[in-house]
């Protein structure tokens, strides 16, 4: 049996780590889950929050937290924007999803390389001096640049639940999900709800991103690490449901964490993912799907 | 008549004059045509920024190499697509290089996965094939153009943890255990088998070998399972982004031992170094050159200074101590090879490397018969008393000690890592 310390740190470094996932990947719930638009870039809209708050910390002496004031609002201006040029591309034309999809790895690519040619490959990071600090809990490591994330996230999700359920226009956009053509018949308009929807997503994303850049130094492919993970999180929450990411995404760092302990860290990803499957077949809707 | 005949020879003696001086132009032209090497480098994804780093260093040698008059008296002209750091599109690449860019050579790219993809095109195509920095590539195909641009030596699995294990064979006491860190992917099984080797030669026990997914980023939980296993030696082979982050993991959990580093890819480059900062004291790692008094070679330090003067402007990595000098080296082989022979033919030019020295900025080459470097020359460095995150500390070699083997050593290894560190 694994000493006590490894298996609590190792459970309290899933929570961390997990938490922080899912605050990625709450975006990717509304867009994916609610608003059935399959934005694969969405971790690369993460990415691109962390340079926005790199930018913002390197040539303003930002704090990357408070850089969260400018980026958030300018990635919800964004979505906007992108929203509206896919719905004018594919989705008011009933094209093929696998269309938009296109669109969105056409994004992706695009974004990478643009971030390649404006910084370069270097890894950029945060020169915040809480980044390198460690609290201890008795035996318990709490490094602040996995804690910061994971409060932060906690907060992305709360925020974003209080929205949708507590504001009429969040409530609107949850009826768009249900039922698009009720709500075209209750005289509201489905497509600007799905626009501030992907705005928010987008806004998600941003705010994911200064998180991103506390957490580790950042390049401009890192995004591609994270797609599995954010979609797997996704639909193992429940396509939609914000409670069910947070859950999904814990369940899924803890489970990776203690898979590495006792079987080694090469089998955590099978794990996982059999996990998925595993879930999907007991409940396709995921853990918290209707 | 007499006129109609002197217009007649007037028109001729212009045509003729017109297709002598056009097949003077023509033939002015072929001479002007360019030798033309082609390759795959990594300009984006995890490898580009060694990928970036050996592409200037790549032209910078063909702009040395045109001005001294070309090669075979042609000109010089590099054709080079981004791999993107991804195996998957070398083939593709190598292909359209060969059969539509008509490229007369080619070299590789950046590292063992980009190397272990283009090795089947240059086989196919009976071409040499010049390996930059890859690890046991040809161990098993054992193709007799492929020529690795790597001081690893002709056995690179047991090359790969040489220099860590030299300095371990140093400490007093002797090493009891060693721990791994290394991914799940052909660079890491290699360094696992040259761990496992050294280890059985030395009667070391391995206390913990579990490999891990490349995609993994928190690796705080391994290194607490490895510091429960006390090793007295903690070997560790990773590529640039693991590396910060295992680095960052050794800090945050405390983890000690008597050493601790070898194979940690990206800590050569000056963005990994200084992410770091103060956190990457008391690491050892292996490296190839450093602009040490004894690893000054002819050209060596031109080649450097030319580097430097560059690579900020193109946002590049501005010391270049690592890949940068290979790649020059690299094309510098291959030229050799074609002014000697005058040739550009694959048997001709894989005879003259495997059976001359080479004279490069990194040193003398002899080649073995397995197409590595007949004589390894890695060493070992650790860095010590880095303060801050200043680029500059990993200038020159004050803060990179090398402490191993004992005919390079510029400093005392410091031991254990606990004591190195701030």
């Amino acid at each position: 049996m694994p000493p006590f310390d490894l298996l609590a740190n190792a459970i309290v470094a899933g929570l961390l780590l997990g938490g922080f996932y899912a605050g990625v990947a709450a975006g990717a719930t509304i867009s994916f889950g609610l608003l059935d638009i399959a934005n694969i870039a969405h971790p690369a809209f993460v990415v691109f929050g962390a340079y926005a708050a790199f930018v913002l910390s390197a040539q303003f002496q930002i704090d990357p937290l408070v850089s969260a004031l400018v980026v958030v609002p300018s990635f919800y201006v964004a979505g906007l924007l992108v929203y509206q040029i896919y719905h004018w591309a594919f989705e008011r034309r009933g094209d093929d999803p696998m269309r938009g999809l296109a669109f969105f790895f056409g994004l992706m690519f695009v974004g990478e390389v643009l971030l390649i040619l404006m910084f370069g490959v270097d890894y950029r990071y945060t020169s915040a001096n809480y980044a390198a600090t460690t609290l201890k809990l008795g035996k318990i490591a709490l490094p602040l640049r996995q804690l910061i994330p994971f409060l932060g996230a906690g907060a992305i999700l709360v925020a974003a639940q209080l929205f949708l359920r507590r504001t009429f226009l969040g409530r609107a956009i949850l009826g768009v999900a249900q039922d698009h053509t009720a709500i075209r018949l209750m005289g509201a308009n489905p497509v600007r709800l799905k626009r501030i929807a992907f705005g928010v997503s987008l806004a998600l994303a941003g705010a994911a991103g200064v998180l991103l850049l506390i957490l580790e130094p950042v390049e401009p492919s890192i995004g591609r690490d994270f797609i599995g993970r954010v979609f797997a999180i996704a639909v193992l929450g429940g396509m939609g449901s914000l409670p069910g990411t947070w859950i999904a995404a814990v369940l899924l760092g803890v489970i990776e964490n203690l898979t590495s302990i006792f079987a080694g860290a090469s089998w955590a990803p099978a794990v996982s993912f059999g996990f998925l499957l595993l879930t999907l077949a007991v409940r396709p809707s995921g853990l918290f799907g209707r | 008549m007499k006129s109609r005949m002197g217009a007649f020879a007037h028109v001729a003696s212009r045509t003729m004059a017109a297709v002598a001086a056009a097949t003077l132009l023509a033939s002015s032209a072929w001479a002007a045509d360019p030798i033309k090497i082609g390759f795959s480098m990594a300009q984006s994804g995890p490898l580009a920024g060694s990928g970036k780093s050996a592409l200037l260093a790549m032209k910078i040698w063909a702009e040395d190499e045109n001005a001294k008059g070309g090669l075979l008296g042609r000109p010089v002209k590099l054709i080079y697509y981004d791999d993107q750091s991804n195996p998957a599109n070398v083939p593709p690449i190598y292909t359209k290089l060969i059969d539509v860019d008509k490229v007369d050579l080619i070299v590789s790219g950046y590292a063992t996965p980009i190397i272990a993809a283009a090795l089947p095109i240059a086989m196919q195509h009976d071409m040499v094939l010049m390996g930059l920095f890859g690890l046991a590539n040809n161990a098993k195909l054992k193709y007799d153009k492929y020529f690795g641009v790597a001081p690893i030596g002709e056995d690179p699995i047991a090359g790969v943890a040489a220099p860590f294990f030299g300095a371990a064979d140093t400490l007093n006491p002797k090493p009891a255990t060693v721990a791994v860190i290394t991914p799940d992917i052909q660079f890491g099984h290699a360094v696992l088998e040259g761990v496992r080797g050294a280890a059985k030669t030395r009667g070391l026990k391995v206390v913990y070998d579990r490999t891990f997914p490349p995609s993994m980023t928190d690796f705080s939980t391994l290194v607490r399972e490895v510091q429960a296993a006390h090793p007295d030696l903690v070997m560790i082979g990773t590529q640039p982004g693991q590396t910060i982050n295992v680095a960052r993991a050794i800090a945050e959990v405390g983890l000690d031992a008597r050493l601790i580093g070898g194979g940690m890819t990206g800590l050569q480059t000056t963005d990994t170094e200084t992410i770091l900062g103060p956190q990457i004291n008391g690491l050892v790692n292996f490296a190839y050159w450093l602009p040490a008094p004894k690893l000054q070679f002819p050209g060596s330090m031109a080649f450097v200074s030319k580097y430097q003067a560059r690579a900020k402007g193109e946002g590049v990595d501005p010391i270049g101590y690592y890949v940068a000098p290979f790649a020059y080296a690299d094309l510098q082989m291959l030229s050799e090879a074609v002014e000697a022979t005058k040739s550009l033919e694959g048997d001709k030019l894989a005879e003259y490397l495997h059976k001359h020295t080479l004279h490069t900025i990194v040193g003398d080459v002899d080649y073995g018969p397995g197409g590595e470097w007949a004589k390894p020359r890695q060493f070992l460095i650790q860095f010590q008393n880095v303060k801050s995150k200043d680029p500059s500390q990993f200038m020159g070699t004050d803060h990179l000690v090398v402490v191993a083997p004992p005919d390079l050593k510029s400093g005392d290894l410091v031991t254990p890592f606990s004591k190195a560190r701030p």
